[in-house]
């Protein structure tokens, strides 16, 4: 049954569903990444999909999300296609941005997602923007801000932070803790607690477990209500940790170099939030071991389409760089 | 046509604006207050919820004005000095000069920042520049620099109403000269030069600030008989090519005014383009007259040494005319 602190059973499926779309998604692209079908780098999301997914089940198609440049699991779990991500991330015209932006810059507007970014800390300046619209407009609306733990130290955190209560703009910030700055463990370069900087504004703040995604939907519940209430900003901070790399293929260019232990990398699979998640599904009797295993093998399915869609569409094309520079205007 | 103030003019514009569509919101530090006199009584007319104050804080702003923009507002964004456009910069070359692209062209930006730019009141560095290049070379963004009351209200209308990021760089201290402003609501486009002066010696693009002096120095040059062809361009981007190489091929010489520093500047790409497009109809080399390669001093004297002025076009532009035409 669903209230406020639980998700339904069939919320609890849908969870799931939306965290394994993203983990053979992005497993699908560290493989083909490895097999050097992709033209770009790809930063990949394994290990955080609780975040996005428990998270964005609280929101609605008309409101908005800015990401991160690790956005595949925004994009997927705010209600973006497969389809069109996978043929973007491979360069295709049929790509969601028609292959003009590639793995870090995914978008869809009619989906309210304003787009990962490439800029760390790019996203909190658009999506107090996005929310100071919601509120001029009354239209109900909220934006969420994704982003890491490293992008908690650029300035523009604590511009937003300020004007987003100044104004009481429904705005959640969501703070993925995901323990590295690129290749930099982040205690290293990080005074302080992250969510202490939002206390200071009074905002409300919530620490939870990233990779427990009843908590993390617990806590965006609640974050939603109060901002679309007109309390004004929220923050979260979900404490995950990120399983790949900083992008795939680094240690082409890390030349042996380390940033972490292996066994605090094996320490985090194990508590990897879709295990759990169906732990939790089968102890509960939510599902059975064979229903789950028929979801995962429906979402493979689907990722295989979205890659045959990707490998058959047309390159794309190259002089849409010209006419999409400007809106109606030569570049 | 009536005679205004360029402040007035900028004031009009957006009031005006603001009228004819809701969704119009203004935004800057000490807007509210309007310290340049351009964002008067909007507050009054239009209240908080379309015109307000903002923290200090231009990485933020540049950022929320993108995202406004993309949520389908149209904002206005007031830098105030166009130095500030530095410290907002990431969000204005990273996010509003390429989410549209990056996206496929699902973002549409009609965002207009307004900046005053130009020294020559010992404001010192950082109060003082002229950003125009460091813009032009982003890709994506429109540059407006108008000249005239005029242009001022033409273009900033246009800006507003249009669907791209247009920044309209204020002369600083020229808020106070006058010119004749059509009636009613009218638009100046964008990429259509002015032709300030006709004449058939030399031709003298003058950007923005440069104008005044160059139209003085046009007098001069005149009563020494001298008959220079006084090309405004009124916006960089997108760049009226057209009318200055036909110009040029006219009368054969060119200088280029421009208050930015020389080194990639305006000046310096216009006088490319000459070079290559005027090439066999030049009978001198191009010319540009710039501020050199150096930070805005505050002394006025210092000041005056590294601005351009009247005396440097009309002593440049004689000597070209007395150039023998290049084999």
């Amino acid at each position: 049954m669903a209230d406020q602190q639980n998700p339904s059973n069939e919320q609890l499926l849908s969870l799931f569903e939306g965290m394994t779309l993203i983990r053979l998604m992005e497993e699908r692209l560290r493989a083909d990444a490895a097999a050097g079908k992709l033209p770009g780098a790809v930063h990949l999301y394994i290990g955080q999909e609780a975040v996005a997914v428990g998270v964005c089940a609280n929101l609605r198609d008309t409101d908005w999300i800015t990401s991160t440049h690790r956005g595949h699991g925004h994009f997927l779990a705010k209600g973006g296609d497969p389809k069109a991500m996978m043929a973007e991330i491979w360069g295709k015209r049929t790509g969601i941005c028609k292959g003009m932006g590639g793995s870090m810059h995914v978008a869809d507007l009619s989906k309210g997602i304003l787009g990962a970014n490439g800029i760390v800390g790019g996203g909190f300046a658009i999506a107090t923007g996005a929310a100071l619209t919601a509120k001029l407009s009354g239209n109900g609306r909220v934006a969420v801000a994704f982003f890491g733990d490293g992008a908690a130290n650029q300035g523009v955190f604590m511009e937003c932070l300020n004007v987003s209560t100044l104004w009481q703009l429904p705005l959640v910030f969501v703070c993925e803790y995901n323990h590295f700055c690129e290749f930099t463990p982040t205690a290293t370069v990080t005074s302080g607690e992250i969510a202490d900087r939002a206390k200071a504004f009074k905002i409300p703040c919530e620490i939870v477990d990233g990779n427990d995604v009843v908590a993390v939907w617990r806590s965006a519940a609640k974050a939603v209500e109060w901002a679309r209430g007109g309390k004004g900003p929220f923050f979260i901070e979900a404490r995950t940790y990120r399983i790949q790399g900083h992008l795939e293929s680094e240690d082409l260019f890390l030349a042996g170099g380390r940033y972490r232990e292996t066994q605090e990398v094996e320490e985090w699979r194990g508590r990897d939030p879709i295990a759990r998640l169906r732990d939790l599904l089968l102890s509960k009797g939510v599902s059975t071991a064979d229903q789950l295993d028929g979801i995962s093998a429906k979402i493979a399915g689907q990722v295989d389409d979205a890659v045959r869609f990707a490998e058959a569409s047309d390159p794309a094309n190259p002089e849409l760089t010209f006419d999409v520079m400007f809106s109606g205007q030569k570049p | 046509m009536a005679r205004k103030r360029y402040i007035q003019a900028i004031n009009e514009a957006l009031l005006e604006e603001m009228e004819r569509d809701p969704k119009v919101i203004v935004f800057g530090e000490d807007v509210e207050l309007a310290i340049f006199g351009d964002t008067r009584g909007l507050l009054e007319r239009f209240g908080r919820d379309r015109i307000r104050n903002t923290p200090i804080c231009e990485a933020t702003l540049a950022g929320m004005a993108v995202g406004a923009a993309a949520t389908g507002y149209r904002v206005v964004l007031h830098m105030m000095f166009s130095n500030f456009i530095y410290t907002g910069f990431d969000a204005i070359a990273n996010q509003m000069a390429k989410l549209r692209l990056m996206t496929g062209g699902q973002i549409e930006l009609p965002i207009t920042v307004i900046a005053g730019y130009g020294g020559g009141r010992s404001t010192a560095a950082q109060h003082s520049d002229t950003p125009h290049p460091l813009l032009m070379n982003l890709g994506g963004i429109n540059v407006l620099v108008p000249a005239t009351p005029a242009d001022a209200k033409g273009l900033l209308k246009q800006a507003i109403r249009g669907h791209n990021p247009s920044f309209f760089l204020e002369a600083s201290g020229r808020g106070g000269d006058s010119g004749e402003i059509p009636d009613g609501d009218f638009i100046v486009p964008f990429g259509k030069a002015a032709i300030a002066r006709r004449g058939a010696d030399i031709t003298i693009v003058a950007i923005g600030s440069m104008l005044k002096p160059v139209l003085a120095a046009s007098e001069k040059l005149q009563s020494a008989g001298i008959d220079a062809e006084v090309i405004d361009p009124r916006t960089l981007v997108p760049l009226d090519d057209e009318s200055i190489i036909r110009s040029v091929r006219k009368t054969g010489r060119a200088i280029i005014v421009d208050e930015a520093r020389d080194r990639c500047s305006a000046a310096s790409h216009l006088a490319a383009i000459i070079a290559d497009k005027a090439f066999s109809g030049l009978k001198a080399p191009v010319k540009r007259i710039t501020v050199p390669d150096v930070s805005m001093p505050y002394a006025p004297n210092a000041e005056s040494r590294v601005l351009p002025n009247e005396d440097q076009i009309v002593q440049i532009a004689t000597a070209l005319v007395r150039t023998k035409q290049l084999v």
